[in-house]
């Protein structure tokens, strides 16, 4: 059976009982895109990377594109509407003027975005013209206020789902700085104010809008003449608005495609500290190796799902049985029988549990004390008041002296003697690296443990070490290439990334496969700077002397003891299947009267195979022959 | 070293009950010194080689070597190691010569406290070097477990020095290995219970450059044993089939989701892989067409200090970086390297495809492990580090942002501060204590034990963990003892409670641990002396009321005196008499029943068929002369029999008349 990739990793404290717990901590977003379709939008061009002119149109829907096939893999929960105003027709549930809500078939206007959804948006152009249209919908004389409309309509779409369990967000792209420019006098008042009250209304349903603007080539995007009200901008967060929102965009263009977990909590744990003193701590899973996603089995002709069915069979008489209560072990030549609920019992050694058994200086915390990725453990108040302020004392005295806590850790199913790693909170100017608070790292065994550098100690003669000056000579070389900034998150897993991007293709039918980066290959130009080249030949020198190219085959040259002997008896078999005339032999039918051992002769001097029957091997060597 | 002799017969017995089942077919012997007796070949041949027993030949493991290492005879006499190396040594070699390079192994455990004799000629050293050269060319590997518990009293001071100079030197002279424990539960991990032939994951070129490559092989340094996987039991076959394998296949079917009927055949499935709502199949030939196939390479990106890189970070379990020991320049530039690393505090980040062919690449950091053993070369330590899409990005408040409510005061972080230095684990005059490499695993260690005890006993319940091994799951009472001010200014200083806001509902379960003895610790802290009472308690020396049936399978299985199961038997006998007698209407025949069962099997295990067979005779006749026939026509319905022949040698019951005892009895009064 194939195993589901998510179930294989799927973390040990991962349990159903927990469900519920992830249930309530788990929101989701709902975003509105409105997209300004004025004719400016189209008329107003700015250079993209190739140096080509873009319309501010095309830059806004190839930004949403880009976020759209990032969230399908991320967060592909999350719901989303694209929505135009602006536009000739009009496509709404309140059937208002100039806002037009771009959707495909079986989906409804806010939903989950699907291939289709994407594989259209990015064929929009083919189509906005003769469906779509763009016209201004502001225009002097007529009561009609597009934006008005579109804030709307969006918040309309946006009713569904409570704010609770939901994250809610309009997005507005656009270039017009100044959407009611051109109206004069009271109307313009009356407009700006009903505008503004409309997203007023909306803040206060829980809906944050934000401003995505696009500056013209000539003159930026102006915030303060309308949009710095409606969302609400003041003092210096004014200037700072305009250079920020352009990051953004670059940000929801160039997004890792990463699946994002939501904050959970993995366990509660009760942690006795000492004798009777308990508090309360949550785990969560901070880092785990991320998997290609669930796959679910089809049937290839009708491409329906299929299901496993499991069913038992007793190997004895054939007959179909109810999952089997019990297991055994064979031991001793009987079968030594367990029931499911014993093989718990010896597994329940302590139970739910974190209990302190003492501390160790960081030393003792070898680099071989590990077997699988972290838990990090933070303090809660919520159930037993006062276990916050413990594990902070705990917290600092650790990181104060420089140790670390021993612990035993059991759940039901699994137990393990864990070191707890006090972790300082790490800041820098993008937020929070590293969060404050107890690493918990399984420790391993004595049987878990493998001496392999052992292994090749049984000679008398001493291993060589390096000398002084082969040590300073690589000391040399490891400065010349240095990683100074170098964090574990910087590199994306290549293959995940290709995964993604061959699923993207497929999807939307798109020809050629992106091209996925490969961060991790080493830089093969900056090994190639002669300071580098230097340094490598310097130590190549001092430790291997002017034998490297030889030693480069020194591994082949010590062959191990059954190749070696392999070889002999190559080489024998050659000289010996040289005193036969094999031809004549052959032609003659006089092989089959060899013994088996001659005829071996003339298949190891030829590399063939010399196993199988007497007659294998006469047919063999004929083949062989071309006879 | 008596007080250590259970814990040794507990690892030795472990090491040949774990080889049951995972390596049948090897062989062990084992050889006592400081005994009274003298028993080997070597004294009958050469004389001398006084006090060393071969308490078992070498043979291929079976239970009863089990239980031949679960009581070790007590010795009365110092002990000579070297003495007993050469009788183990002699044993290997005559049994198999020189064959078996590098199988053989001799392990010595000892506290090394009683004086070796002065050899017939030259020194010690020469004897040891002799020694060691003979197990150079018999390729035989030495483990020495030195256990050092307690202080050692000022005479011994010097023995105990000079044996630990004579045991220092079996390392540099040949193919040794030598340990000091200092606790029974270290001594428990101090050997390897199950030999695993290592593995190269990755032979080849760890590339530093296109210019500079050198030849490593990678093993696992650390891999987890996992907990056996036991096959699934079937009880459909007939019990007189005795070639029954009992096993219970399991046959997996594809079906349609929407077709219950509708069988896929498994070439015909295709894996569908999740894009939003949708699922996208994707061939395997597609697949392998157009996935990422990154070449076989080992690469060095660069070096970076230590501190860049957080030991959370580390992601599996461990590789080691060995070079290739038959290129004397490549351990060269490995040591190099390392020592270098070491002294400049960097780590090497590295770019790993193991095999060809593999659909994805590793990166992982490079640590430095310099050997301080002449005959260990320098290696690294490999450890897999998280990639971008593996770390989430959660938030949690600073601890500083949080309410001074929330946060320790002075005076409370002075305690902390102290406590945490008190429960020292690692005290520099001490060994350290739950080392990884010395801490067995407890749940390991239990199983096989209930696995040897089933096997004798198979309705025996899960026995409560090891005292030894508690030492790994609770804190150690001794330690708390020790350090009671500490913790005791520790909870002084530090409230905890309930939140009594929340509902009863919310709380989770809490279950006790089986073999818990969480309330007993307070009580053994505070007087000391009770503990070993409560330890003791577990003998059983009478049948209670409660668990009958469990009380009288301890009282048979003890084994410090045979009378335990005369005195088992007829407490059991009393027992089933009793429940008979003191029963109404048969409400407690059931029970009476089970005590029988019990009973039955406990005289077939050890041998005593006559007592239940005299036993049974005797309860029949009780019940036809007190009107208590329905028990005897109940033992009947319930297949009780007499212990025939078959089931125990000593009866003189052939099959047939034990099947027919009580039933033949029944059929009459009809």
């Amino acid at each position: 059976m194939e195993l589901d990739p998510d179930d294989v990793f799927r973390d040990d404290e991962d349990d159903p009982e927990n469900e519920a717990l992830r249930q309530r901590a788990s929101s989701k977003e709902l975003v509105v895109y409105l997209v300004d379709a004025s004719p400016k939008m189209f008329s107003t061009n700015c250079p993209s990377e190739d140096q080509k002119d873009e319309s501010h149109f095309r830059i806004a829907i190839s930004c949403i594109l880009e976020s759209l096939k990032t969230q399908i893999i991320n967060r592909s929960y999350d719901e989303v509407a694209v929505c135009f105003f602006n536009t000739r027709e009009k496509k709404n549930l309140q059937d208002l003027n100039s806002v037009f809500v771009f959707n495909v078939a079986d989906r409804e206007f806010l939903d989950r975005p699907t291939a289709k959804f994407i594989k259209e948006l990015s064929r929009l152009e083919e189509f906005f013209v003769k469906e779509i249209g763009s016209q201004h919908g502001i225009v002097s004389g007529s009561r009609e206020n597009s934006l008005y409309n579109a804030l709307w309509v969006a918040q309309a779409l946006l009713r569904k789902g409570s704010a609770k369990t939901a994250d809610k967000r309009i997005l507005i792209f656009t270039d017009e700085d100044d959407p009611f420019g051109n109206i004069k006098g009271g109307a313009k008042a009356d407009m700006t104010r009903t505008t503004l009250q409309r997203v007023k209304d909306a803040q206060d349903l829980g809906i944050s809008i934000e401003l995505l603007p696009l500056s013209q080539l000539d003159r930026e995007f102006n915030v303060s003449l309308f949009y710095a009200d409606l969302i609400g901008l003041q003092g210096e967060d004014l200037a700072q608005f305009v250079p920020a929102a352009g990051e953004r965009m670059e940000d929801m263009k160039y997004q890792l495609r990463k699946r994002m977990f939501k904050k959970r909590i993995v366990r509660k744990l009760t942690f006795s500290v000492a004798n009777g003193v308990s508090i309360e701590v949550h785990t969560y899973a901070f880092i785990r190796p991320t998997v290609l996603g669930s796959i679910t089995w089809l049937d290839s002709v009708t491409n329906q799902p299929i299901k496993i069915e499991r069913s038992f069979i007793c190997a004895d008489t054939g007959a179909l049985m109810q999952e089997p209560p019990k297991h055994f072990q064979t031991y001793k030549n009987q079968n030594v029988k367990f029931s499911v609920e014993e093989l718990s019992e010896i597994k329940r050694v302590s139970t739910g549990q974190l209990r302190l058994l003492g501390f160790k200086p960081l030393s003792c915390l070898k680099d071989y004390h590990n077997l699988r990725p972290s838990t990090f453990i933070f303090p809660s108040d919520e159930e037993v008041i006062g276990s916050t302020r413990i594990f902070i004392a705990l917290h600092r005295s650790m990181i104060r002296l420089n140790r670390f806590a021993v612990a035993f850790y059991g759940t039901s199913s699994h137990s393990q003697l864990v070191a707890l790693v006090a972790q300082e909170e790490i800041i820098d100017s993008g937020g929070q690296v590293e969060p404050p608070g107890m690493h918990m790292i399984c420790l391993p065994y004595s049987d878990d443990i493998r001496h392999a550098e052992e292994l090749h100690s049984g000679t008398n003669a001493a291993i060589p070490r390096a000398n002084e000056d082969q040590i300073k000579k690589a000391a040399a070389l490891i400065k010349r290439i240095d990683l100074k900034d170098f964090s574990v998150y910087q590199f994306a897993n290549p293959g995940l990334q290709r995964h993604y991007a061959i699923l993207q293709a497929l999807a939307l039918e798109e020809d050629d496969l992106p091209e996925i980066k490969d961060e991790t290959v080493p830089d093969e130009e900056g090994l190639a700077r002669p300071g580098v080249v230097k340094a490598i030949e310097e130590f190549k020198l001092s430790v291997y002397g002017d034998k490297y190219d030889e030693s480069d085959n020194a591994g082949h040259k010590k062959v191990s003891e059954a190749s070696k002997k392999r070889k002999a008896l190559a080489d024998g078999a050659v000289q010996k299947s040289a005193q036969y005339n094999w031809d004549a032999l052959a032609d003659s039918g006089k092989l089959k009267d060899l013994t088996v051992v001659e005829l071996k002769f003339y298949l190891s001097a030829h590399d063939l195979p010399v196993s199988g029957k007497k007659e294998d091997l006469v047919k063999r060597i004929l083949t062989h022959m071309g006879k | 070293m008596h007080h250590l002799l259970p814990e040794v017969e507990k690892i030795c017995s472990m090491i040949v009950q774990k080889k049951l089942v995972y390596s049948k077919y090897d062989e062990v012997g084992v050889v006592l010194f400081g005994t009274e007796e003298t028993e080997n070949e070597l004294t009958m041949e050469v004389g001398g080689y006084e006090h060393v027993v071969v308490l078992q030949n070498i043979k291929v493991v079976d239970g009863d070597l089990v239980e031949t290492l679960k009581k070790i005879p007590r010795g009365t006499l110092p002990g000579d190691f070297l003495d007993a190396i050469v009788v183990g040594m002699d044993m290997l070699i005559k049994k198999y010569s020189s064959t078996n390079k590098g199988k053989k192994r001799l392990c010595l455990i000892t506290n090394g406290l009683s004086p070796i004799k002065d050899p017939y000629e030259g020194s010690k050293e020469d004897q040891v070097n002799a020694i060691a050269q003979q197990m150079t060319s018999h390729g035989m590997k030495l483990e020495s477990v030195v256990v050092r518990e307690s202080v050692v009293l000022d005479e011994n001071v010097s023995v105990m020095e000079e044996n630990d100079r004579i045991l220092n030197l079996f390392p540099k002279r040949t193919c040794a290995k030598m340990v000091f424990v200092e606790s029974s539960t270290s001594l428990l991990g101090a050997l390897k219970t199950r030999s695993i032939s290592p593995v190269t994951i990755f032979r080849g070129d760890l590339e530093i450059s296109p210019k500079l490559k050198i030849k490593v092989w990678v093993y696992k340094k650390t891999s987890e044993e996992k907990f056996p996987t036991l096959k699934k039991y079937s009880d459909k076959a007939p019990s007189t089939d005795k070639f029954a394998s009992h096993e219970v296949k399991v046959d997996f079917e594809y079906k349609s989701v929407e077709d219950a009927n509708k069988v896929v055949p498994p070439e015909q499935r295709i894996k569908g892989y999740q894009y939003g709502p949708q699922v996208v199949p994707i061939s395997a030939d597609e697949w392998d067409a157009v996935k990422f196939k990154p070449e076989k390479s080992v690469k060095v990106l660069g070096f970076t200090d230590s501190s860049n890189i957080m030991r959370h970070h580390y992601m599996k379990d461990v590789n080691i970086f060995i070079a290739d020991p038959g290129d004397q320049n490549a351990i060269l530039a490995v040591s190099a390297l390392a020592r270098a690393m070491k002294e400049m505090h960097k780590v090497a980040i590295l770019r790993c495809v193991w095999r060809q062919g593999q659909g994805n690449v590793v990166v992982g950091a490079l640590t430095p492990n310099v050997s301080d053993n002449d005959h260990v070369p320098d290696s690294f330590y490999f450890n897999v580090l998280p990639f971008a899409e593996d770390v989430r990005e959660f938030q949690f408040p600073s601890f500083s942002n949080l309410p001074a409510s929330l946060l320790p005061d002075e005076e409370q972080q002075e305690a902390a501060d102290n406590f945490v230095k008190m429960l020292d684990l690692a005290p520099s005059d001490k060994e350290e204590m739950l080392q990884p490499d010395f801490t067995p695993n407890p749940v390991l260690e239990r199983f096989y034990n209930y696995l040897e005890l089933k096997s004798k006993h198979p309705d025996a319940a899960v026995p409560p963990l090891d005292k030894t091994l508690k030492r790994i799951t609770e804190p150690d009472p001794e330690l708390l003892a020790k350090k009671k001010s500490a913790i005791d200014s520790l909870l002084r200083h530090f409230e905890v409670k309930q939140n009594p806001k929340l509902k009863k509902s919310m709380k989770r379960m809490r279950e006790k641990p089986s073999g818990s003895d969480e309330e007993d610790n307070y009580r053994r802290i505070t007087s000391k002396n009770k503990v070993d009472l409560i330890e003791n308690g577990v003998k059983v020396e009478k049948i209670g009321d409660l668990t009958p049936v469990q009380d009288f399978e301890l009282m048979m299985s003890r084994r410090d005196n045979p009378e335990w199961i005369n005195r088992a038997i007829t407490e059991m006998k009393n027992k089933i008499h009793d429940l008979i007698e003191d029963s109404i209407e048969g409400d407690n025949y059931p029970k009476a029943l089970d005590l029988l069962v019990a009973l039955r099997k406990g005289c077939i295990l050890e041998q005593e068929p006559k007592q239940f067979n005299d036993f049974l005779h005797q309860l029949c006749k009780f019940c036809l002369e007190h009107d208590l026939r329905s028990f005897c026509d109940f033992l009947a319905s319930k297949g009780i029999t007499l212990i025939s022949k078959t089931e125990a040698v000593d009866s003189d019951v052939t099959e047939e008349e034990a099947r027919n005892y009580l039933v033949k009895r029944e059929a009459k009064p009809e």
